[in-house]
């Protein structure tokens, strides 16, 4: 427990990446395999279920300091981190607990799973006195589960490539999975993560790919040189995912590793049946990469990202949530075939054989392709076929086509699927373009369809690990510049963390209606932002919040209105939870408008007006801009 | 709450004794202030006369220049239109006083910034009794512990002991008045040599026509041999820790001097390899203690933790209240 508190406090004192992966390095060649397996488990992001309810946490917390409540949450909100600022809190205590982490682990903080509040609290403090500083806050961080020490999972896997002497690559695969909350990390299963390679050994079981991640165009796209050597795609404002099928059986993979197989049960249905006219392939392994997306049929685009969250929330979704929001997924990628890791293939010949696996033609130029195989058809439902409607003479054979004429695209989907006929699994379509200024006149048309721009990717690329760039091919994400409104600063919150007592969460409202003469009209909150500011700027408003507060609710102040910011967003949707009647996606501060009254901000018209865009408007960017 | 027979009340240009017709620590000009200490926010320009601890006249005279300063020793008194002042260590940084106004047999005192445990840089803070104390409540919170500051120094002194054996600069950023001379008389000064930023350098130089013995230093523009910087101690304000200054040094290791530094989110936003806890403001045990030693009934917060210092005292069983003053705008840096 010293070991890993110390290994955990130098992590968190070091701002070198070299560093970090050093002093863990150092760490994981002198453990002892079980500590060290837990270690790896909780550096790599791993959390155990939580093991005493906060409540009892600050209540054994308040008793041991001997604070009234009231001043440890003002301890609280200036600190910004529950485990931290009951470190602080503590009396000093005696740090003569040298148990090593697995132990200290099963016998001091599993056990407090469940236990009555009374025997939590005895428990806590029990295993607080026998801590110093660095391990009462590892304790702390344990229990509330906010482990986050700036190390991320990139690291811990150089760390162990650097122990093991393992391709980085393969440890990030051996990785996935290891930190499944449902199981406890042992020496042998860290043994098995730096175990050396066997020739030919492929990944088994259900587990997914390292998902490979697009950077972001900086510029305009033509840098990226002949749009032919270029495959475009939506980029879908979805559920990253992986579908595994392997032995007869399915597993569904979200980014972050989380296995969310029961969560989409109609997908999985589709996977089924695919893989019941597939048999080979499906029991020899196919890994398909692609996205989870709520679907609207009626308007043949997906529905806003609120939809699909209502389904990653739910466990196990009823027949009425299935109903209100189906989900399906488009695969854009083919990671594993007939049992073999096709990631080192170029994409054109990955997309060719993922194609031919789902029988359709990739390109919306109007001539999609259901091909022989049929689209997917949901088990023991007849009369699902579907994407029939659309063939063309385009075969899903070979490297596709570059078509040069189109510029109309088509939907991704027939527009009008027949209620239940939802295909599931299907291809992600490709675009085609003849040149870059079409292709960005089909990424202007994305806010109608509910995409959020386009993803170009290499023909020849491989499909990497992470964000790691690979060398001339890569995936770059091409997204509509954002929506934008003016608005004023209303209500402000401090931050956590790094900008703990700092006012760094703000509330924006917009006024409802413009500013005349006379009285000024109200403002009507509409989006809380707390990115986008630098350093500087964060101290510089956080000094006028302190200057013109107007009334304190806890940790928030209300204001009186004086500053501007520009606010960018991805998304705009009617929402009838919110006084403004409207809920904007990724919302953040693109510029602080100190050259602007606060007169002059956005109006809720100017919101409305965005919305009225983002439907139906033919121009995609909004009358705003 | 406020009465006509306060000895001093709040007015828009700062805290002021009707009785004596005087203003302390004012941030807006005033004919006559009594100025605690030399930071920025309680040291203004433009006042008409001042009335300042003798202790603190080279920084104050480097900070403010040619003003019209009339100087009181340790525990000298004055007595102007009825009204006795006199001023008292506070022990926050060179010349830092409280303020003690006795009037018709009242006592009050403002204590300014202060510091309870000492070091030899400046004279130690000395409780004084009196019936109101106005309080500053920087560190105002329960979580505010600082270690003691031989523990701190000698941490301060390995960390550059090991920079220097592996021939990195150390660079370590505290404010210029106060932080910066704390340190160079508190490290071992043997390990290597003490290079100085221009700003740090120039109160260094009023610290030692004060009489403070501080270990030689050198401008980083004095540095011929730029081998030197690979065991050096490199002193800068915070606002000095450009990528372009530093890239003269040697593989530079940075850290910062604060007792915000207390707070891993501060230090992560600082983005240095290293905080060190050293504050020359009082901790949480600190206040409580400078309040009680003060015997006083009625406390005023002016500053920092002002709500949570207001609620505490009132639990306590004491009359309190707050002032809201403009001071604190320097204390992200210097306390």
């Amino acid at each position: 427990m010293k070991a890993f508190a110390a290994l955990y406090a130098a992590l968190d004192a070091s701002s070198s990446t070299r560093h970090k992966v050093a002093v863990m390095s150092d760490y994981l060649r002198t453990a002892p395999p079980a500590d060290a397996a837990w270690a790896v488990y909780f550096l790599a992001g791993g959390k155990p279920r939580q093991t005493v309810p906060s409540r009892v946490l600050r209540e054994a917390a308040c008793e041991a300091a001997g604070l009234a409540p009231w001043l440890f949450e003002e301890s609280y909100a200036a600190v910004g981190d529950l485990a931290e600022t009951i470190a602080h809190l503590l009396p000093e205590g005696a740090a003569t607990d040298d148990t090593g982490l697995a132990q200290w682990l099963q016998t001091r903080l599993l056990p407090l799973r469940g236990a009555a509040p009374a025997d939590a609290a005895r428990g806590l403090r029990e295993a607080w006195a026998g801590l110093d500083w660095n391990g009462r806050f590892l304790l702390n961080k344990l229990i509330t589960g906010g482990l986050r020490v700036g190390v991320s999972r990139q690291l811990v896997v150089r760390a162990l490539a650097a122990v093991s002497g393992l391709d980085a690559a393969l440890i990030a695969q051996r990785m996935i999975g290891f930190t499944d909350a449902r199981r406890s990390p042992e020496a042998q299963h860290l043994a098995a993560l730096l175990a050396p390679t066997q020739a030919g050994v492929t990944v088994r079981d259900g587990r997914p790919y390292p998902f490979f991640l697009a950077h972001p165009v900086a510029g305009e796209p033509d840098s990226l040189g002949d749009i032919a050597r270029w495959q475009a795609e939506w980029k879908w404002d979805g559920v990253r995912g992986q579908l595994v099928l392997r032995d007869g059986q399915v597993w569904l993979w979200s980014r972050g590793e989380e296995l969310v197989t029961e969560r989409f049960p109609e997908v999985v249905r589709a996977a089924q049946a695919w893989a019941a006219r597939h048999p080979a392939q499906a029991a020899a392994g196919t890994v398909f990469d692609g996205e989870l997306l709520a679907w609207d049929s009626a308007a043949s685009r997906p529905m806003p990202f609120a939809a699909l969250q209502r389904r990653t929330a739910r466990l196990k979704p009823g027949a009425a949530l299935l109903r209100e929001v189906p989900v399906r997924f488009l695969a854009y990628d083919l990671l594993e075939h007939e049992g073999r890791d096709w990631r080192e293939r170029p994409l054109s010949e990955r997309r060719a054989q993922l194609e031919r696996l789902l029988g359709e033609a990739g390109e919306t130029d109007g001539a999609g392709d259901a091909g022989s195989a049929v689209g997917p058809r949901e088990q023991g439902e007849p009369g699902e076929q579907v994407e029939e409607g659309k063939t063309g003479e385009q075969g899903g054979q070979g490297e596709p086509v570059d078509t040069v004429e189109p510029v109309e695209p088509v939907e991704p989907v027939d527009p009008v699927d027949p209620p239940g006929a939802l295909p599931r699994l299907h291809c992600s379509p490709r675009l085609s373009a003849p040149d870059w200024p079409s292709l960005a006149a089909l990424r202007a048309s994305a806010r109608t369809r509910g995409v959020e721009g386009l993803m170009l990717k290499h023909r020849d690329g491989a499909y990497g690990v992470g964000r790691v760039r690979v060398p001339g091919g890569g995936w770059w994400k091409w997204k509509l510049d954002p929506l934008s409104i003016d608005a004023v600063l209303l209500y402000a919150q401090r931050g956590h963390g790094r900008r703990a007592s700092l006012y760094t969460d703000y509330t924006f409202a917009v006024w409802a209606e413009p500013p005349g003469e006379g009285e000024p009209p109200a403002l009507v909150p509409f989006a809380k932002a707390y990115s986008g500011l630098t350093d500087e700027e964060i101290r510089q408003v956080d000094a006028v919040i302190r200057r013109t507060t107007v009334e304190r609710f806890g940790p928030v102040r209300s204001l009186q209105p004086t500053l501007v910011f520009e606010l960018g967003f991805e998304g705009i949707a009617p929402s009838p939870r919110h006084r403004s009647g409207v809920a904007v996606r990724f919302p953040r501060m693109l510029r602080w408008r100190t050259d602007k009254p606060i007169r002059e901000a956005d109006t809720l018209d100017s919101l409305r007006a965005l919305l009225a865009g983002a439907r139906d408007d033919p121009d995609p960017q909004g009358p705003h801009r | 709450m406020p009465s006509a027979d306060d000895l001093v009340v709040l007015r828009p240009e700062g805290m002021y004794c009707p009785a004596g017709d005087f203003h302390i620590d004012p941030w807006r000009p005033v004919p006559r202030a009594v100025i605690t200490h030399a930071h920025a926010d309680h040291a203004r320009p433009g006042h008409g006369h001042c009335l300042a601890a003798a202790e603190g006249e080279t920084v104050l005279r480097a900070r403010l220049g040619g003003v019209s300063l009339q100087l009181l020793g340790w525990g000298q008194t004055v007595v102007h239109r009825g009204v006795s002042v006199s001023l008292h260590p506070a022990g926050h940084i060179l010349g830092s006083a409280q303020v003690r106004i006795a009037h018709r047999g009242r006592v009050w005192v403002v204590s300014g910034d202060y510091r309870v445990e000492p070091d030899r840089t400046c004279s130690a803070f000395e409780p004084v009794r009196c019936d109101t104390f106005i309080t500053e409540s920087t560190f105002g919170l329960p979580v505010y512990r600082w270690q003691p500051q031989h523990t701190l120094m000698a941490e301060i002194s390995r960390w550059w002991a090991d920079n220097a054996a592996a021939g990195r600069t150390s660079v370590l950023y505290g404010y210029s008045l106060g932080k910066a001379q704390r340190i160079l008389a508190g490290v071992d000064a043997a390990i290597g040599p003490i290079v100085c930023h221009a700003a740090v350098e120039s109160l260094n130089r009023a610290y030692r026509e004060a009489g403070v013995a501080l270990p030689p230093t050198r401008l980083v523009s004095e540095v011929t041999d730029r081998a030197d910087f690979s065991r050096a101690l490199v002193i800068a304000p915070p606002s000095a820790g450009t990528a372009g200054w530093l890239r003269r040094f040697s593989d530079p290791v940075d850290a910062f001097a604060s007792g915000w530094m207390a707070l891993r989110g501060a230090r992560r936003r600082r983005g240095v390899d290293r905080g060190f806890v050293l504050s020359d403001h009082a901790d949480w045990p600190g206040l409580q203690q400078a309040i009680a030693a003060t015997g006083a009934t009625r406390v005023i917060v002016t500053h920092g933790q002002v709500p949570v210092m207001v609620r505490w005292l009132g639990e306590q069983g004491l009359q309190a209240e707050a002032f809201q003053t403009e001071f604190g705008s320097e204390e992200a840096q210097s306390a």
